[in-house]
């Protein structure tokens, strides 16, 4: 799910990190947007503030002020730049690693100045092309500090910040508690800073072009365009760029437009929630809060009329309880009870108190684990309890609303 | 003011706490603890939270001074 779709004219989809050749190269690169503007840490600080830039991982946590807590640790910190992407209907880090490296290892080196190495973490799938690259980029003098390649496992928790510096540190990549921050100190000890790969793409834009230029794009309180992975039941299923507060409906004709008609999208990917498949709906935070979801990391999948909700919602509780890391008691045991209570419903195993004791576990794994794996997990299902109402009394009563849909 | 913090990673559910701060911790269907609010430690619960703390047999349990603010968990 690398390929980058064609804008409709008219749409409001807008490319930046994926605008022009975005063929690799670091020749096209350069003469597409030059080298990097000299700067010093309190500057790029100052710029990622001005800019709204907020992280691009699935958290939207303000991207400066990550920056500052290592910039007062006072020692030289561990920079990762985090392209696990664990998420299966998540294509978006990998097609801008396919499409434009460069952005990246630019924004790397801004979020690392002061360090004494960057860390690119990224699945071994993807370590030869990179390799040559950043060997060239030395080459060329355009990376002060040297990067190093980290295989990222192809885990869902593997992406998480935590996961992510334990493995870099030579553990398994499993989140941490979090008692002390790791942009204090890391596994390793020293202060460590995750920032996945697109917000280090955007940072690269922002130094070249100015907090000015990026708000532009995105609205007032959610600034800037992101990456949109795109799936489902769609023509052209990809990878797309725009805007916060782009139109749900720009963002699936702009993937080739839905194969038939939808009854729900499914926003902000498997930690995400279930939205009606309106096509005025604004993608932003602010618009999808109503619906318990958020943009994420911009998955965006398309459900027609004729696949069960509850049935793909199983589908996916089934697959985030077996990806649990194995820490936490209250994930290990109420995720896989959470997901097979839920799959009881989906194929109409009716009980009384079935959707209550849904709700039940949702709400009783939510906030107990060292990261937020059961809490996305439960806001899943909790959307799709919401979002599927009509088609929970049908399954409690034995039918299913979308066999008798038409294709 | 002071709040306990669970370490879900090192907590194996033993249920220590549950007995001894049933004011603020409930157990699970699987004997694992249950915060009854934010665990937030008022004074008269003090001494008991901090037994909890040095009876949890996993060493799951911290008291921290509680802070304004806290960084995200995830990226």
């Amino acid at each position: 799910m690398t390929s980058v779709v064609e804008a409709p004219p008219g749409s409001r989809v807008q490319l930046r990190l994926l605008a022009g050749t975005h063929d690799g190269r670091l020749d096209s690169h350069l003469a597409q947007h030059g080298r990097l503007p000299v700067l010093d840490a309190a500057q790029v600080i100052g710029l990622a503030r001005d800019a709204g830039l907020t992280g691009r991982g699935g958290a939207g946590f303000p991207v400066w002020r990550k920056l500052s807590a290592v910039a007062a640790a006072g020692r030289p910190p561990v920079v990762i730049a985090n392209g696990a992407e664990g998420e299966p209907a998540s294509g978006k880090d990998r097609a801008l690693l396919t499409y434009a490296p460069n952005l990246v290892l630019d924004g790397l080196q801004l979020a690392a100045l002061g360090a004494q190495s960057a860390v690119l973490y990224v699945p071994a799938a993807a370590h030869r092309p990179l390799q040559t690259l950043i060997d060239a980029r030395r080459r060329a003098g355009l990376d002060r500090v040297p990067v190093r390649l980290v295989a990222a496992p192809d885990a869902f928790v593997a992406g998480e910040e935590t996961a992510a510096a334990a493995a870099v540190a030579g553990r398994g990549a499993v989140p941490a508690d979090k008692l002390v921050r790791i942009t204090e100190s890391g596994p390793g000890g020293s202060p460590t800073l995750v920032q996945n790969v697109e917000t280090l793409a955007h940072l690269a834009m922002i130094a070249r072009y100015g907090p000015g230029w990026f708000r532009a794009a995105g609205t007032a309180d959610e600034p800037g365009t992101f990456l949109a992975t795109i799936s489902g039941a769609v023509a052209s299923p990809g990878v797309v760029e725009a805007g916060y507060g782009v139109a749900l409906g720009d963002l699936i004709s702009a993937a080739g437009g839905a194969t038939s008609a939808l009854s729900a999208v499914l926003v902000g990917g498997y930690h995400g929630g279930w939205v009606p498949a309106a096509a005025a709906l604004p993608v932003s935070r602010a618009a999808l809060t109503a619906y318990g979801a958020s943009p994420g990391a911009g998955v965006i999948v398309a459900l027609p009329r004729h696949a069960c909700g509850l049935m793909e919602t199983a589908r996916i509780a089934g697959y985030l309880a077996d990806q649990a890391a194995g820490q936490c008691g209250p994930c290990v045991n109420g995720l896989p009870r959470l997901a097979s209570t839920l799959t009881d419903l989906a194929h109409r195993r009716a009980r009384p108190g079935l959707p209550a004791e849904v709700d039940r576990l949702a709400r009783l794994v939510t906030g107990r684990g060292a990261c937020r794996h059961p809490d996305g997990t439960a806001r899943l299902i909790l959307s799709a309890m919401h979002a599927f109402e009509p088609d929970v009394a049908a399954h409690l009563a034995g039918r299913c609303l979308a066999a008798g849909a038409s294709r | 003011m002071s709040r306990l913090h669970v370490d879900w990673t090192a907590c194996d559910g033993r249920g220590l706490c549950a007995e001894l701060l049933p004011e603020l911790l409930a157990e699970d269907d699987w004997g694992y603890p249950v915060p009854k609010g934010d665990l937030t430690v008022p004074p008269a619960l003090e001494p008991a939270a901090r037994q909890a703390v040095d009876r949890c047999p996993a060493l799951a349990l911290r008291l921290t001074a509680v802070s304004a603010e806290r960084a995200p968990a995830s990226s």
